[in-house]
């Protein structure tokens, strides 16, 4: 499948789809790193994480649009307001739902599948509800567009740099709400033993609440960067929820460093067998190379060696 | 310090705790004796609101405390070392004992903690989980001292922890209660170490408290038959 193309063709293809691998890599990371939280620290299996991606896309479009209509001269830095909105937004959301539905059923951990099955639907249908089947399309300011050449036949999309910096900053903030900050500490605390970190003092329904936010309102994050390269519908969030499960799971679960690496892996991998093979086909390959791993690694890509 | 009044403890329909009553003088140590299946543990968890109260009350420095969360005991001056000692195992030392500090709002490790167990100084960088077991135990006391308790419960702190580490502790404990001028409660089945540092013996038999007897006038025959099987 090589021999059509020239060596100097071979590379630009690499290094092209390569970057178009580290955009969606950056998506994936967004997406991960709210599911890791989630999943990896509190062990709820969130399947409405795409939907709460999906909400933070389309709070990114209502505010393009009110920017575009009531603000014009503002245009230009829209997008960082929609952003902290979406956050606000898909955090909200994400407190209501553990209020109202996980926190009866931390005990219960496949229900939680269940359950949030059901609410993905719900939240579904609302979006259709509210703003219709079509896929919507967010206006990018011009400084966003456009595209730098590297060399006469290689370009790198400049919104794509942008993404790739967000994620770069998002990933490092979590680590330090994680691992630097109290919050993370008694986040941490609880995932290992509710009971005993309730009697070292610290209010596990808050920190479930706060944690639960947190994981939601990074997907909110990751579905304003979404705007960028793709167009957004209601079961958009659904082409990405498994993708994202498969990282966390192949990255070892609770570890930021193995979620991160596995969804370079698989973004790379994916992007660049797309251009040579149909898109099932690199999927299928990807997954079977995941499938292989995962029975001679069971723990994922990375996990902590400790005595238990 | 510490009254418990009445004190209903069950798991569902079956009750494990039948109406106890004890007091604990400020700066008291009491050992509550007992074999395998007698109520101890129970009694530790709910009185650190793990398991809820039935009937009955326990109050800490006047505050009655029945009805509150585990966090609420906390606030309150009731600080827990668990059987089995569960420390967070994939947390550093510090980390650890920093859990403690999370109602009060200091953010560093008070330094007279360190001073009470130096070899936690040595590892603060290790994982919990990686340390070994007499470790562990002095990382739970620590965790538990961080939150700047009135009463300390302990539950069978000698559980699987070599001779020489149990006389080390007593010591321990009986110097945290000197400086500090603690109530703490020992869970024990170890009569060597409960009359090392006990100030007070009592006896706990299929959930009645049976014996009551400060340490000077123990008969160590007639408590020893209560621990045979």
């Amino acid at each position: 499948m090589f021999a059509d193309y020239t060596w100097t063709e071979l590379g630009s293809i690499f290094a092209m789809q390569g970057f178009a691998g580290l955009i969606l890599f950056s998506v994936f990371v967004l997406m991960a790193l709210g599911l890791a939280i989630i999943f990896g620290q509190m062990g709820v299996i969130n399947m409405a994480h795409g939907e709460f991606m999906i909400l933070g896309a389309y709070v990114t479009y209502l505010c393009s649009n009110f920017f575009e209509a009531y603000l014009p001269a503002l245009f230009g830095i829209y997008f960082f307001f929609a952003m902290a909105l979406a956050f606000l937004a898909a955090g909200t959301l994400g407190a209501l739902v553990e209020w109202s539905l996980i926190r009866h059923l931390y005990k219960r951990p496949l229900d939680t599948l269940l359950a949030t099955w059901g609410l993905s639907l719900i939240l579904q249908q609302a979006y259709r509800s509210i703003f219709g089947a079509r896929e919507v399309g967010v206006t990018l300011p011009n400084w966003l567009l456009g595209s730098v050449p590297l060399t006469d036949i290689i370009e790198i999309p400049i919104n794509g740099i942008f993404v790739m910096v967000l994620t770069f900053v998002i990933a490092i903030a979590v680590y330090f709400i994680l691992f630097r900050s109290r919050m993370g500490m008694q986040t941490r605390a609880v995932v290992q033993n509710r009971v005993m970190a309730g009697a070292v003092g610290i209010n596990t329904e808050k920190v479930d609440r706060n944690t639960f936010a947190l994981g939601c309102g990074i997907a909110g994050i990751a579905g304003s960067a979404f705007t960028m390269i793709g167009s957004t519908g209601p079961t958009a969030g659904q082409l990405y929820i498994v993708d994202t499960f498969l990282i966390v799971v192949f990255g070892g679960a609770a570890s930021l460093v193995g979620t991160i690496a596995s969804s370079f892996a698989i973004s790379q991998a994916q992007s660049t067998m797309e251009f040579f093979l149909s898109g099932s086909m690199a999927k299928v390959l990807t997954l079977l190379t995941v499938v292989g791993i995962l029975m001679l690694r069971p723990q994922g890509l990375f996990s902590l060696k400790i005595r238990r | 310090m510490l009254n418990v009044a009445h004190y209903h403890v069950a798991y569902g329909q079956s009750e494990v705790l039948h109406g106890l009553d004890f007091t604990v003088a400020p700066g008291e140590i009491i050992a509550i004796m007992g074999r395998n299946g007698m109520g101890k543990t129970t009694l530790m968890k709910s009185l650190m609101g793990i398991v809820p109260t039935k009937d009955g009350a326990a109050a800490v420095d006047g505050v009655d405390v029945t009805t509150m969360k585990s966090y609420e005991r906390v606030a309150n001056g009731i600080a827990y070392v668990p059987q089995g000692r569960l420390i967070f195992p994939t947390m550093t030392v510090q980390e650890n004992i920093e859990t403690g500090l999370s109602l009060s709002g200091r953010r560093k490790v008070p330094g007279d903690i360190y001073e009470l167990f130096p070899v936690l100084l040595d590892m603060k960088s290790r994982r919990g989980g990686n340390l070994s077991g007499g470790q562990q135990q002095q990382l739970a006391i620590a965790r538990a001292l961080a939150t700047n308790p009135k009463v300390l419960l302990l539950d069978e702190p000698t559980e699987g922890i070599q001779p020489s580490i149990i006389r080390e502790m007593a010591r321990v404990l009986k110097r945290i209660r000197d400086e500090r001028e603690l109530s703490i409660v020992v869970s024990e089945q170890v009569l060597s170490f409960a009359l090392d540092v006990a100030d007070r013996v009592l006896v706990l038999e299929n959930g009645r408290l049976v014996h009551d007897e400060p340490r000077e006038s123990v008969d160590e025959e007639k408590v020893a038959a209560f621990l045979s099987v």
